[in-house]
């Protein structure tokens, strides 16, 4: 397939291997942020193909698993009405809020619909002018845009029964948190490319600089992890920080000025609770006063909900890179992606979800592991 | 091997004491089918005598028969299987829920090894639909039984009050025989044998997810809904080493590699590069994070064969339109037993899991 294949080429990915052996001489923890590249790497088995001291641990950036407790119980609580027509991304429907998940909702009868887009959701308001709709507008700086997209177009075209639950988050602000902690183990980090795609870099070098840690923007395939894992141990073992863009077909310097100015008239920025993480000052988004009419959280009363996480769930330590998903007695067992208990199990991008899908299993025995030249090891 | 004689139940039911809407109109006079329809009255057999039993070829005076009465080879087994058929859009690029019950059907039957010869048809129709899409329907399962020479023996019609049903919903059983020294099982797999599949996986989930409305994707991707009748009595006829196969439908390659790797306790060890996909169905999994081995095929034929058979196996495949692009994908392993693994392009190795329940796009 055009435009991906080349990217998946064993070939190169050999070279690649071959590379980052010759560079590392002693070991490395380095944290991939977005859960696109946690899934790709978990599916590709990319970090078993490295050489033993690099040590992948796996980010925050799956919106989906950092979304809070409160809001899916608050989402929860909307798309029960019967006058609401509930609209989300289809991996937001089977997360768990404290008693229920939409999926189970849409079973008894709540009126919740997949969709691919913000203004999917809008189009349904326009066609239902007599039922409310929603949109579940969750993500990271990627989503945002179409998110203030939607917002926007609902305003100009008076389409007063759409509104939006919101539960944006924003990479830099968590970024600080995990590697500023007393106990952080990441060294180096791969940045997350659709994201800088929207923002750009300058966040980044101000996060780069503070914490005198090298961030090398990477892509999601694996000729693109492994060229950025090259370039990280690269930074790591000379000693260099700095950011360095290695998505450029994608990434650009300054992001998308246009995207940015499109989020920066809807939402604002504000502090933000972090499945797993807990709150993160300056972490998310929201709408700002004069969007306030189409924030679902006010036209339905449900800030009041505001649950507790089961306590056993130790995905806080692991989106933190402290602890890896089989570091759990809970997983697999306890915890599974049908009965998740937080933030990394509940999500197909969350790293507990990945390890579990890709059949990773405490005491399994490892699997036979081919070398670069493509016999057993 | 026919049967003489074929018959047609008519049953028409009704929630309520409403048997009374069995009016005098003809079917003609309506475009939808109406509750009525279902009453037992005149409407259900007009409808029955103008709409089902001319698709569905069998005359109309075997309606009078509760039963169908059939006679059978003198050797082999009988084999009987029951499926039902739900599906949305009712119709699809390359196929319709007609054909696609017929397929399914005649497909449980085949992998068994057995021709199939009868099968049973019975609907649930939601008030409301129209009449003509019940006509292409049942024209299509017509045309189907005809490709798969099976004969359509028995029926029902029910008709559910408007928001009760999706349309239409195929309930079949299928009759057919295996013969004497066929023996197939899930259980037969042992180490050393080859995994063969008979063409591109995931084309018929993808094609109906690309024609829901609301996805905005245009693809030329049709199912690949078909009957495996003739596939499987080549593979047969190519190979006495053939220790089970199976159609991979819901939950895909994944589903199946999984149940047969559990059933005879053996691993199953996939090799990604072998694997056919269209890159149209890549396409579509990769945007939508969908997995292809977990995608739905209504028209492909998983075989479970001993080594030395595999490539005469393939060769017979490939001769056949339908297994075109026929390929070893695996083989069947000692080591990690109820377990199937897949050798990725890169040269690592991961566990290919079942589902928990259904695929979901992802949001990024």
């Amino acid at each position: 397939m055009k435009y991906l294949d080349e990217y998946r080429d064993p070939d190169g990915a050999r070279r690649l291997l071959s590379l980052i052996e010759r560079e590392v001489t002693r070991p490395w923890v380095v944290m991939e942020i977005c859960g696109g590249q946690t899934h790709s790497i978990v599916r590709h088995g990319i970090d078993e193909l490295l050489p033993g001291g690099i040590e992948l641990v796996h980010g925050p950036g799956c919106p989906v698993c950092v979304t809070p407790l409160g809001t899916l119980d608050r989402a929860h609580a909307i798309a029960a009405r019967t006058d609401v027509i509930f609209c989300s991304f289809g991996d937001m429907l089977r997360v768990p809020g404290s008693s229920t998940d939409l999926l189970a909702l849409k079973a008894k009868g709540a009126d919740v619909r997949v969709v691919y887009s913000p203004l999917d959701a809008l189009a349904i308001a326009a066609q239902n002018p007599s039922r409310n709709v929603v949109f579940f507008a969750i993500g990271f700086e990627t989503t945002a845009p179409a998110n203030a997209m939607a917002a926007r177009l609902a305003r100009q075209r008076r389409i007063e029964n759409f509104s939006l639950l919101v539960s944006h988050v924003l990479v830099p602000p968590a970024l600080t948190a995990i590697v500023g902690a007393d106990d952080n183990r990441v060294q180096g980090l791969l940045g997350p490319g659709h994201v800088c795609t929207i923002t750009g870099l300058d966040e980044y070098r101000t996060v780069s600089e503070r914490h005198g840690l090298p961030i090398v923007v990477s892509g999601f395939e694996p000729l693109d992890l492994l060229m950025g894992i090259l370039h990280v141990v690269r930074a790591l073992e000379h000693g260099t920080g700095g950011v360095d863009n290695q998505y450029g077909r994608s990434v650009r310097q300054q992001g998308n000025p246009a995207a940015q100015e499109l989020v920066r008239s809807v939402f604002e920025v504000c502090d933000q609770a972090w499945r797993g993480l807990g709150v993160i000052a300056e972490s998310g988004l929201a709408l700002t006063d004069e969007y306030r009419e189409q924030d679902a959280t006010v036209r339905f009363g449900v800030e009041h909900i505001a649950p507790r996480e089961p306590s056993e769930c130790i995905s806080g330590q692991i989106l933190r890179g402290l602890k890896k998903p089989l570091d759990c007695p809970a997983f697999g067992a306890r915890c599974t992606p049908e009965r998740p208990l937080g933030a990394t199990m509940v999500s197909s991008e969350g790293a507990c979800a990945a390890y579990h899908a890709y059949g990773r299993r405490p005491g399994a025995r490892h699997l036979p592991l081919l070398t670069n030249e493509g016999a057993p090891a | 091997m026919t049967a003489r004689t074929g018959s047609v139940q008519v049953v028409g039911t009704l929630p309520g004491p409403t048997g009374a809407l069995a009016c005098p109109l003809p079917t003609d006079t309506y475009e939808a089918v109406v509750l009525g329809h279902g009453s037992g009255g005149r409407l259900s057999q007009e409808l029955l005598a103008q709409v089902i039993l001319p698709a569905l070829g069998e005359d109309e005076r075997f309606a009078l028969e509760d039963q169908a009465v059939l006679s059978l080879p003198a050797s082999g087994q009988l084999a009987v299987t029951t499926d039902s058929f739900v599906i949305r859009p009712l119709i699809f690029p390359g196929g319709d829920i007609g054909s696609l019950a017929v397929h399914g059907t005649v497909n449980d039957l085949a992998v068994g090894g057995a021709r199939p010869l009868y099968m049973t048809a019975s609907f649930i129709l939601e008030e409301g639909l129209e009449l003509n899409v019940l006509r292409r329907v049942t024209r299509s399962m017509r045309a189907a039984c005809d490709r798969a020479r099976i004969r359509i023996v028995t029926g029902d019609t029910k008709v559910v009050d408007r928001g009760k049903g999706d349309g239409i919903f195929v309930t079949t059983t299928g009759v057919g025989i295996v013969p004497e020294g066929v023996r197939l099982s899930a259980t037969n797999a042992r180490p050393g044998d080859c995994v063969v599949v008979s063409g591109t996986l995931g084309d018929h989930g993808i094609a109906i997810l690309a024609a829901r409305e609301g996805i905005g994707l245009e693809t030329t991707l049709e199912s690949d809904s078909a009957p495996l009748f003739e596939l499987s009595a080549t593979v047969l006829g190519a190979s006495a080493e053939v220790r089970c196969m199976r159609d991979p439908t819901r939950g895909g390659l994944s589903s199946t590699l999984n149940e047969i790797a559990a059933a005879s306790n053996v691993g199953i060890a996939l090799d990604e590069t072998t694997i056919p996909l269209r890159a149209e169905v890549r396409g579509v999994c990769e945007l939508l994070g969908l997995d292809p081995l977990s995608v739905a095929n209504e028209g492909k034929l998983v075989v479970i064969v001993g080594p030395d058979d595999a490539e005469r196996v393939v060769t017979a495949m490939r001769r056949h339109p339908l297994g075109a692009k026929a390929a070893i994908i695996g083989e069947v392993v000692e080591d990690h037993p109820k377990i199937v693994t897949l050798r990725s392009s890169l040269g690592s190795e991961r566990i290919v899991a079942l589902l928990s329940g259904e695929q979901l796009p992802r949001i990024c």
